[in-house]
């Protein structure tokens, strides 16, 4: 039995600007259907990764390849790879009318003529917008999120194997957002289709897709389920740019023996904790750890419960976020940690913490990552 | 405190914003006002009244010069100029648009190229009309060169035809082409064309799809730019027509001039300028129309 090829695989793709490489040696794959991000900062390459797999952009010379189903297709142009695309600025045609913009694609496949008014309907459907509203306003009387829709209905009108979207929410108040990421995600799963989508918004990249590649100076840092990428960070990059982290640094100490979290790692100022196994760590070198300010917990000192990692603090700021208040603490040696506590109602069940209070930062030894040096 | 009269005056135009707009306008209307409404309406005058003994203008009211000008040995030269100018306007959009597609996307080298597309407006247009007669004269750059490649034997006549007019109108107002339609084709975002090359569409589907209709406003400007100058140009053809390749220009400058028929005259520059704004109305109409739709 054969397996069916990934519908998307990048192997070692580079793409050079210049002398500035846009993408550098990328690897990934996506899964048939799957919901797909590219996450990271602005200038990371992850619009060019896009680029690529669209057909806008061409890899460099001996520059790694491009399979769309299994097929190389390094040069194929855009309309060759069966795939739609929405743009961030919507690049809608000015000068067409909504129902002429979606038909614009069935014109260029020759599509018979009877058959285009069904199709736009039924595409306008799609992304529910009325045809007889809609069909025959010019873009600039539409809202953007109108815009948005018919953006996409003119792309899904012609049944792509693969969606791309580029930071399709970007120009979105936060309101509008929230309702179209459910729907894209709705999109996808009720079509089948595959979405590839860019993003610097890790929130929007978090809730939405299947898996996440997140992009960091023009390589891939690392490929993962939300959880992976939230919970497992490889990198301090991919934890600090997924949430929040709070970083510590030391010194790896004699392995011990037969326990869940053998290591003890001995920071700069003096203070140890426990880390759990993992294969980058060696006696004698650096290790440095990242820990979710909701895997934090605060105690006055002496209370901290046995086994846990526990180093000393003062309370600088207290932020209050909702769902959570952040504890702000400065630690001996003047960096500074926050730790996440749930609000359960702070008029009438206020936190116990104010501004100045010495506390103890403490955490269980498994829960934190234990970062690759970058 | 003692206000100031700047302080009275800034007072003053901060309570009525519309006096500010006038105080702006002012100068430039009064500019207008004199050396183009005036003389306009002066010559409108001119052109119904009875021919000087002399030179001038006698009293009287009078047709005759716009039935003058039916005569077949004027409308000849009127359609000489309708041609020529449109031949311009059409060469020049045919050479310009590609010119200004390139300088559009050629990133850190546009602001060369250009410098380089009005560079020519450093000089006289005098001057560089000169240079085109000694490209194209018996003995010229060009006829010495067709000759010594064998082409030709004997040199060919160049000059004083209506190819050498247009040629030279060509080359004067292909910048008032260009400038326009690089200025809309470097607004067209590139989005537009890379969204119609996923939704299929060939290289030449792009441009005739988006690309051209998005870029009509740059067109449209150009060729009125183009075409309204060439209409009546009188320095071109003048120096490179000849008498055998007479414009409504010339024929203008002719009557003021060795003619002394100033009544005709000013009836051939109205005409002339009836032509230009039926033409520009049916342009403006069929913009409208197509904005509408």
């Amino acid at each position: 039995m054969t397996e069916t090829p990934p519908i998307v695989e990048f192997r070692r793709v580079s793409k050079s600007f210049g002398d500035s490489r846009a993408v550098d040696r990328v690897s990934f794959s996506v899964r048939r259907g799957e919901f797909f991000s590219l996450l990271g900062p602005s200038g990371c390459g992850k619009t060019t990764t896009l680029r690529l797999l669209a057909g806008f952009e061409t890899p460099d010379p001996d520059g790694g390849e491009v399979r769309i189903d299994g097929e190389v297709v390094n040069v194929r142009r855009p309309y060759e790879r069966r795939i739609g695309m929405v743009f961030q600025s919507y690049a809608l045609f000015p000068h067409l009318s909504v129902e002429r913009n979606i038909a614009f694609g069935l014109e260029e496949h020759r599509v018979p003529r009877t058959e285009i008014p069904g199709r736009v309907e039924r595409a306008l459907g799609l992304v529910r917008l009325a045809p007889a509203t809609f069909a025959r306003r010019r873009p600039h009387q539409l809202s953007g999120g109108q815009r948005q829709r018919v953006a996409l209905a003119r792309a899904l009108v012609l049944d792509p194997a693969i969606l791309l979207l580029d930071e399709p929410l970007g120009a979105l108040d936060l309101q509008l957002r929230k309702e179209m990421q459910l729907e894209l995600k709705t999109l996808n799963r009720e079509l089948g289709m595959t979405f590839v989508y860019v993003t610097h918004d890790q929130e929007e990249a978090l809730a939405m897709s299947d898996r996440i590649a997140v992009m960091s100076a023009a390589r891939v840092a690392q490929v993962g389920t939300p959880a992976d990428i939230y919970e497992n960070p490889r990198t301090e990059f991919v934890a600090g740019f997924i949430g929040e982290a709070n970083l510590f640094d030391g010194q790896a100490g004699k392995r011990g023996s037969g326990e869940a979290t053998p290591w003890t790692v001995t920071a700069a100022d003096g203070a140890r904790f426990g880390v759990p196994d993992h294969p980058g760590i060696q006696e004698g070198a650096g290790v440095r750890i990242a820990v979710r300010p909701e895997w934090l917990d605060l105690f006055e000192p002496g209370a901290v419960p046995a086994g846990e990692n526990a180093l000393p603090g003062t309370v600088r700021d207290i932020v209050y976020l909702g769902e959570t208040m952040h504890v702000v603490v400065t630690m001996s040696d003047g960096r500074l940690v926050r730790v996440a506590l749930r609000n359960e109602g702070q008029l009438l069940n206020p936190l116990r913490w104010r501004r100045g209070d010495t506390v103890v930062v403490a955490w269980r030894p498994e829960d934190c990552q234990v970062l690759d040096p970058e | 405190m003692s206000s100031s009269p700047r302080r009275r005056l800034l007072a003053y135009f901060a309570r009525r914003p519309a006096a500010g707009s006038w105080a702006l306008l002012t100068p430039g209307l009064l500019w207008l006002a004199a050396f183009f409404a005036v003389p306009l309406v002066v010559l409108l005058a001119y052109s119904v009244m009875h021919r000087g003994t002399y030179w001038g203008v006698a009293p009287g009211f009078t047709l005759e010069h716009y039935r003058r000008f039916l005569d077949p040995l004027y409308l000849a030269i009127a359609w000489r100029t309708l041609w020529i100018a449109l031949a311009t306007t059409g060469l020049c959009l045919v050479l310009s648009y590609p010119v200004a597609y390139v300088i559009a996307r050629a990133g850190r080298w546009r602001n060369i190229l250009l410098f380089l597309v009005i560079l020519p407006f450093w000089t006289s247009f005098l001057i560089r009309t000169y240079a085109i007669i000694v490209l194209l004269r018996g003995g010229g750059v060009v006829n010495s060169t067709l000759m010594g490649l064998g082409l030709t034997s004997a040199p060919l006549e160049l000059l004083y035809t209506p190819g050498a007019v247009l040629a030279g109108l060509v080359y004067g107002y292909l910048p008032f082409m260009v400038l326009p339609i690089y200025a809309s084709l470097e607004r067209l975002d590139l989005d537009l064309v890379d969204a119609a090359e996923v939704l299929g569409a060939r290289a030449f589907a792009r441009f005739r799809r988006v690309i051209l209709p998005l870029s009509l406003p740059g067109v449209a400007a150009g060729s009125l730019l183009v075409f309204i100058p060439s209409l009546g140009a009188f320095l071109t053809p003048d120096l490179l027509g000849g008498a055998k390749t007479m414009m409504l220009g010339n024929l203008v400058q002719n009557q003021f001039g060795p003619a002394r028929n100033w009544p005709f005259g000013a009836a051939v520059s109205f005409a002339l300028m009836g032509v230009v704004m039926v033409g520009l109305l049916a342009w403006l109409r069929v913009r409208d129309a197509e904005a509408a739709a």
